[in-house]
Parts: C-alpha cells; structure tokens; sequence
C-alpha cells in the first residue's frame, strides 16, 4: 500500500514539475496516464480487495520509476527524490516479499528490515529537506534568469523601438537636408538675380542722370560750334578790310572754341561710356586709371541721378583731390560702382538728417583722394575717402553693414547688396581695404584702401 | 539791359560772351555771372536791383535754381526780377515745379540762342 502511495506522490511530483517545465513532452503524457492508471488502481483494488496481487504491481512500479528517474539525464534535479524514497521503497518490497516467501531467515531479516524502517524514514525526510532547499534555490536562480530574460527582452524590444525611432530620423534628417539644399540652391539663384537686380537698380539711377547730364556738354558742342561757324564768318569780312590783328584774334577764339568743343565731346562720351561699362558684366580687366576723374565723374552721376529722382534733394559737394596721385591700375567700372554706391549712401545719410530740420545744418558730402603711402601702410597705397556729415552710422548696424542683404533702407529701397558687394570688389578684387568711420549725429568717412603698385 | 547768369558750368560765360558780342559791344546787353545760387543772392545784394534779367540753372551744387527763384521772388518784390530758368533737366516736375516758384519762363539745354534773344526781344 505504502508503495502505491509513493508512486502516485512521484507521478504526481514529475507531472506537476513537467507541466511547468515541458507540457506535452513524451514524460509528461506518460506521467499523466501514469497518474489516472494508478488512480484506477487503487479503485479497483479497494473494490475488488486485490491487494496481494496489485502490491506487486505497486512495487514493480515504484521500483520502475526510480529507475526511470535515476537513469534518465532529463530528470538528473530530481535524482536526489529517488535517493529519497529507495530505502523505504526497498524495505517495504523486501517485508512483502519476507511475507509470501518465509524461511528460517525471514524473522531475523523482518527484525532488521524493522529495525531499519526509521532510519529509512528519517532518510526520507532529511533528503527532502535538502531537495526542498535545492528546489527552492533553483527555483530563485531560474526567477532571476527568467527575470533577466524578461529585461533582456525588454531592452531588445526597447533597441528596435529606437532602431525604428533613428531610421525614422535619419529619414527626416535626410528629407529636411534635401529640403535645405534645395532652399540653399533656390538662394543662390535668387542672390545672382538680386544681383542683377541691384545693378540694374543703380543703373536706372544712372541712366536718369545720365539722360539730362548729358545735355550740358552738347550745350557747349552745338553753342560754340555754331558760334565758330558766325566768328569765321566775321574773321573773312575782317580779312577782307584787311584788319589782320582782329581776324587773327578772332582765330584764337574759334581755336578755344575748338579746345572746348573737343574737351566737352569728350565729356559726353565719358559720361555715356560709364554709363556702358557699368552695366556691363565686370571685364575683371584692371587698366591703368585716373582715380580723380573716376571719382569726379561718379560723384556728378550720382548727385544728378539723385536730382532727377527726387527734386526736393540738395546737398553741397566738395572735392578734395591729391592731383600727384596719377593713374594706379584697377578694374575701373568696378571701383567706379563701389564710387557711386559710397557717394550715393553719403547723400542719402545728408538727405535724412536733413530731414530732421537741425537749424544750421548744411548737408555736405566731400569726396578726397590721397597717397596714403606715408601713414604707416604696407607698400604704396591709394586712399578715396566719401565723407559726409550724415546722421551717421550706430555701432549696432556698423558690425553688419558689409553683410550681404542688411540694409537700413525702408523695403523695396535697398537690396542691402550695394556695400556688400563693394567690400568684395574692393577686399576681394583689388586686394584693397573699405573701412568705415562713424560718429551717430555727427557724420561718416569710408575709406577705400588700393594698392598702388 | 543788365543780365546775370547763373550756372555751375564755368565755360557758360564763355559761351554767352561769345553769343552775345554783338549785343555786348553794343552796349544793349551787360553780363554777370555767378557759379552758384548762393554767389547770385551775393550779387544781387550787392548790386540792389541791377539785374532786371536773371538765368539761372537748376542743377547746382549747394542752392538749386528753384531755391534761388524762390528766394528771389520772395525778397526782392518790387518789381522782382525776370527770372528763366535754363536746365539739362526739362523734364515735366522740373517745369511744373518752376512755373509754381513764380519762373518767368523755361529754356532748356542745348541753349537755342536764336530762341533765347527773341525772348529777351520781348521782355524787353
């Protein structure tokens, strides 16, 4: 009977520790029938009252199990189980067997096997203790692996979360790169057409200047071209009177005239060749230039541009020329557009202060030109200074004033190109210099530094 | 018939003495010039009320025409000087804008000096 017990215990144990650990394994569905056939046994045996017979069974199937269990590496945990119950299993099969099959040793060895039941019994217990130990430290050991599985998991899952999370970033970094490259590319293109634009600009200031200005040398050709024709004309009556002295004067007057015709013709074809050159893409070609004229003619078009625009606009202008200078070699239409955005920045300062009604105030712009070799200068250097006694510029605006697109100029006045494009025609295309000097109320000074050599 | 002029092209006395000679060495015309609106405004002070004809530029330097007409119409009333205006800039503002101050007529450059001494014929 004991074995009967013990068997189902065992069936029951492996089921249960099967069922966590491998259910539907081959040792768990025979466990399991294991289980409900002893079960059935049992039934019958109480029944039926077959106990000499199924005891035998029991036996056998004990006797089978620890077998199955010691010998099988699947269950090598619970060995010690089976190490556990063998004494007891083995007493009791051994008594029964004494019972059916008595000799003269039977008693002496019942005696023995008497004797040795507690001892089985204590066996039994103290293995389970330490089995119970054993189960319960591995048990811990596989919550903690299972817990570091779980966080494993958990951390792999959390990794493909942001692997999704980068790859979804890059993607939009890379969308919004190409969009940036995009809008750089439409800048450029726009930066190009502005400046274009801002050429054209300053050549209609240019071209209406230009159209008036042009009509005060004509004035001189056509006038004294015509006079010459009526002074020949009195130089023959005076030739046939015969007063020699006055023909002879009046030719000296025709023969000004002559001087004065050519120096305003040429005049006229200055103006309107500066007027080509400017809107001509920069030939990068340096020549050897006056730098005096250069400034006197585009301080003229610049102020007559600035009166055709505007008829309330007056200002006085000064030259201020070192006639030693002579020519230095420079891309002239270049410089002559850095002139002419100087010139016309300094009459609009004058113009706004002006404007502010100060009594006493006489707008005033003074273009000066100088050998600045002398004053501590690298090599030999050439100095255009536009001075103007404007409303002057702020230390805040003075620091962006060379960057491409500032301007203070309300919009749809300034493309904010004109300095920068100046600083890079001066700095970048003559080596040179543009500086500034600025006290707010009181006026400004840039400076054109170029390299004479 | 004292005339003064008033341009900032220094050869325009040149010019007007030349086209003039005639009128000059007669003696029926008499020239001043000035450089400027303010040197003319010193002239006229100076010489009160001898120039009866006045031609003055409009683009200059410092003191516009149109200011010096201003001011001429303004100070000297009685009777005020003939004032004509010679400009490279005949645009339609320039005109409007002279005829508004009180200019007694509007030439422009090239000079037509034909047209101008017809005109000077009768404001004489």
């Amino acid at each position: 009977m004991l074995d009967a017990f013990v068997a189902l215990f065992l069936v029951l144990h492996f089921r249960k520790t099967l069922k966590v650990k491998a259910p539907g394994s081959y040792w768990f569905r025979m466990f399991n029938s294991t289980a409900y056939a002893i079960v059935i046994l049992l039934v019958l045996q109480e029944v039926l009252r077959i106990s000499s017979i199924t005891m035998w069974i029991w036996h056998v199937l004990v006797l089978l199990l620890i077998i199955v269990l010691l010998r099988n590496p699947e269950f090598k945990n619970d060995r010690s189980i089976a190490l556990a119950v063998l004494p007891l299993v083995l007493i009791s099969f051994l008594q029964d067997i004494l019972k059916v099959w008595p000799n003269k040793f039977a008693d002496k060895l019942a005696n023995y096997l008497d004797y040795a039941f507690p001892f089985a019994i204590i066996w039994l217990v103290t293995l389970w203790i330490i089995f119970r130990r054993q189960q319960k430290a591995l048990e811990k050991e596989r919550k903690i692996r299972e817990e570091e599985e779980r966080e494993a998991r958990i951390v792999a899952a959390r990794k493909t979360e942001l692997e999704i999370l980068v790859n979804e970033r890059t993607a939009e970094i890379t969308r919004q790169k190409e969009e940036l490259q995009h809008a750089l590319d439409d800048l450029k293109a726009t930066q190009a057409q502005l400046i274009q634009s801002e050429k054209m600009a300053s050549l209609g200031e240019l071209t209406a200047g230009i159209a008036h200005e042009i009509q005060n040398p004509l004035n001189f050709v056509n006038n004294f071209s015509d006079v010459s024709g009526e002074l020949l004309e009195e130089m023959k009556a005076e030739l046939e009177k015969g007063d020699y002295n006055e023909a002879i004067a009046i030719a000296e007057e025709v023969k000004q005239n002559l001087d004065k015709i050519l120096f305003h013709g040429k005049r006229a074809d200055a103006i309107v060749k500066g007027m080509l050159q400017h809107s001509r893409t920069s030939s990068g070609q340096k020549e050897p230039t006056d730098i005096n004229a250069l400034c006197d003619e585009y301080l003229r078009l610049s102020y007559h541009g600035l009166r055709a625009k505007d008829k309330t606009f007056n200002a006085k202008f000064e030259t201020d020329f070192d006639q030693s200078l002579g020519v230095i070699r420079i891309i002239p239409q270049d410089i002559g557009r850095v002139i002419l955005n100087l010139i016309n920045n300094a009459f609009y300062a004058v113009n706004a202060r002006q404007k502010q009604h100060v009594p006493g105030y006489e707008p005033t712009v003074i273009i000066k030109t100088s050998n600045a070799t002398a004053t501590g200068n690298r090599g030999n250097i050439v100095e255009i200074r536009v001075i103007d006694n404007g409303t002057g510029i702020p230390q805040s605006v003075r620091d962006k004033i060379f960057q491409p697109f500032f301007t203070t100029k309300p919009t749809g006045e300034g493309t904010g190109l004109g300095l920068s494009l100046s600083y890079d025609i001066v700095n970048k295309g003559h080596n040179g210099e543009l500086l500034l000097e600025s006290k707010e109320g009181e006026g400004t000074t840039f400076i054109i530094k170029l390299p004479a050599d | 018939m004292k005339i003064l002029v008033v341009d900032d092209e220094k050869d325009m006395q040149l010019l007007f003495e030349q086209r003039f000679r005639k009128e000059i060495r007669n003696g029926i015309t008499e020239f001043a010039f000035a450089n400027s609106g303010e040197e003319a405004l010193g002239y006229l002070q100076r010489h009160n009320h001898e120039a009866v004809l006045i031609l003055s530029d409009i683009n200059m330097p410092g003191m516009s025409g149109l200011e010096l007409l201003q001011e001429i119409k303004t100070r000297y009333e009685n009777p005020p000087p003939i004032v004509m205006m010679i400009t490279a800039y005949g645009d339609p503002d320039n005109y409007n804008q002279a005829m508004r101050l009180g200019a007694d007529d509007f030439l422009t450059k090239p000079i037509d000096f034909n047209q101008l001494k017809e005109k000077l014929k009768i404001t004489n």
